[in-house]
């Protein structure tokens, strides 16, 4: 907990505000914190810069095509040619790796954001407005809330169908209502305060009190909660996908890959983990990172 | 409730060259023909006496009824399979996490506690495919300790059985107690920083006293709550890892139906599920009320 080291005791709405300050600190000062950060969190860091990377260059960095049936054996073993083999119908499966990383990251990155957008959104405007209408959301996000996430969302598949937008917004609204909750709750700390008191007798509108009087104070607790919110939509998707109810072929992902070479499994041959391992490289990345993220802006969870 | 259905079921389920006759006597054994009140109450109705319904795989076969398989036989071998396995899981699991999580909070900052706390965040992290098909790798094919796949039949024994589902139970024990050790860890920190237990140290009681008489006792409604939060977990972790197995639990019978769009079968399911959540849950309070009296009067 920062009240150890510092020499006055901060209350919780004082200290987020503390931590809204030094997160928007200088480039210097943001260099200077990422030199002392720990060695988990710059290699965190450092993994998900190389995942952008990759998925962003995918089309120039993998040898093959996403779809190219290249070679007529299938499930070919590792060579020169085929770095990791080929797949089901002979297709690269180094290829198919690198485009995954595009797809199942850049899926879950918009369903992540689509849940931040519409949670967050609720989640101010009903802690701003209160009354009926937050009773109203809140009763209703407790009743989605009480449902398995994952047997909801299977029941949501089974009657829209699995195409890649429905599964998006299945997946980015029931994340939303997790991000509610958290939202809600930081941004009631804030409402009370004097210079949200101060706007609405200045007759600030609304949307102006949301965006730029609470918004910007509840910026890092909401940070942290995406990345750990990023994973989590990260293993759903791909729990999904490996079930062969997400991401459809012939859209390259790290979930059904896994899925589609698992016999391979039988026979000792670890191709089939290699998806699985890039999936759990990249959410213990995540994870590394916003647990440095927490430590730094105040112990909002210590665990 | 999830029969308010956008889109053609029966194409769905018939497939693109079913005759229009086909189809319409498909709607009116489904009963898709008549309102979504009167099905709505026709299913709850059913529900309530145990019926869950007809699967539409069934209802493709023929127009009689007499090879109808119900929705409930189809799920109650499969449910026997699914319990067994959470039992074998929770019995193993819940006294190591506790365990775990009680000394990780009492030794905290140690090299036990890092080490723990390292290991379980990287369990967390991992999907539960990429933990079981390594399981898999190693200690089916590679030592062939266990079995791979988790073959059930009504022949199999109890030791049989108990046998054959040796990895799919180590694989969700690491996943289950990995979330509860952490969560017990959180919650007994959280308790030791109270000030009753600050009391109890500075009058000089031993440590063993502190925990056993002070902090346990108000330790048991955080951890009745962490034991069920983490067992509704298992009710959703067990779908991939019986997939993964290949074990004929619930979890495999509601994916198999939702890639078959046999929606009798998986509101059939989902109810089961959400039933176990809920109920898990609801246990979860109870406990925590009936083990600390303050909380029978809120304030």
């Amino acid at each position: 907990m920062s009240d150890q080291t510092e020499p006055f005791s901060a209350g919780p709405a004082e200290e987020i505000m503390l931590a809204a300050r030094r997160s928007r600190g200088k480039f210097a000062t943001a260099m200077y914190e990422l030199g002392k950060a720990p060695l988990t969190a710059k290699f965190g860091l450092l993994m998900i810069v190389l995942y952008i990377l990759l998925a962003v260059f995918a089309p120039w960095i993998a040898p093959y095509g996403e779809a190219e049936v290249v070679s007529p054996k299938v499930y070919a073993a590792w060579s020169d040619e085929f770095v990791f083999g080929t797949d089901q119908i002979g297709r690269d499966f180094f290829s198919r790796m690198i485009y995954g990383a595009r797809n199942s990251v850049s899926i879950a990155f918009i369903t992540t954001v689509l849940a931040f957008v519409l949670g967050a959104a609720v989640g101010v405007l009903s802690a701003c407005v209160g009354g009926w209408i937050d009773q109203g959301l809140g009763r209703f996000v407790d009743t989605l809330m009480a449902i398995p996430g994952l047997i909801f969302t299977l029941v949501l598949l089974t009657i829209f169908g699995t195409d890649l937008i429905t599964l998006i917004l299945v997946i980015g609204i029931f994340d939303a209502t997790r991000v509610y909750r958290l939202s809600r709750a930081v941004a009631l700390n804030i409402v009370v305060m004097d210079f949200v008191e101060a706007a609405r007798l200045q007759g600030e509108r609304l949307p102006w009190i949301m965006g730029r009087e609470v918004l910007p104070n509840i910026l890092p607790p909401l940070a942290a909660e995406f990345g750990l919110r990023f994973c989590f939509v990260f293993l759903t998707i791909a729990a999904l996908s490996f079930l062969g109810l997400g991401i459809q072929p012939p859209l390259a992902d790290w979930g059904s890959m896994v899925r589609e070479s698992s016999t391979l499994i039988g026979y000792g041959d670890i191709t089939p983990l290699l998806p699985a391992a890039a999936i759990a490289l990249l959410t213990v990345s995540v994870n590394f990172v916003v647990d440095w993220f927490l430590h730094k802006t105040s112990g909002l969870r210590d665990v | 409730m999830f029969e308010l259905l956008p889109g053609n079921f029966a194409r769905a389920v018939l497939g693109q060259s079913a005759t229009p006759e086909i189809v319409e006597n498909f709607n009116r054994r489904a009963g898709l023909d008549r309102p979504f009140f009167e099905r709505f109450g026709v299913w709850l109705w059913g529900v309530v006496q145990g019926d869950f319904g007809i699967s539409y795989s069934s209802l493709t076969a023929s127009s009689t009824g007499d090879q109808d398989r119900t929705v409930a036989s189809m799920i109650l071998p499969r449910l026997e399979n699914t319990l067994f396995l959470a039992a074998a899981v929770a019995i193993v699991a819940v006294p190591l996490s506790l365990g775990l999580g009680l000394l990780a909070a009492l030794y905290r900052g140690s090299i036990f506690d890092r080490v723990v706390n390292a290991a379980t965040l990287t369990s967390i992290s991992f999907p539960e495919f990429f933990i079981g098909y390594i399981l898999m790798l190693f200690f089916a094919v590679q030592l062939p300790w266990f079995y791979a796949t988790s073959m059930i039949e009504s022949t199999t024994t109890f030791w049989d059985h108990l046998e054959r589902i040796g990895l799919p139970l180590i694989c969700l024990v690491l996943v289950i107690v990995a979330h509860m050790m952490r969560m017990t860890r959180a919650a007994i920190i959280n308790l030791l920083a109270s000030p009753f237990i600050e009391m109890a140290r500075l009058k000089g009681m031993p440590p063993s006293r502190v925990i056993w008489h002070h902090a346990l006792p108000n330790a048991w409604a955080p951890i009745a709550t962490v034991v069920g939060l983490n067992l509704a977990y298992l009710v959703v972790g067990v779908v991939v890892v019986e997939v993964v197995f290949a074990y004929p639990g619930i979890g495999r019978l509601m994916v198999d139906a939702v890639v078959s769009r046999d929606v009798p079968v998986v509101q059939g399911c989902a109810i089961i599920f959400a039933a176990v959540y809920v109920l898990l849950n609801l246990s979860a309070d109870i406990i925590g009320i009936v083990t600390n009296p303050r909380l029978l009067h809120p304030r």
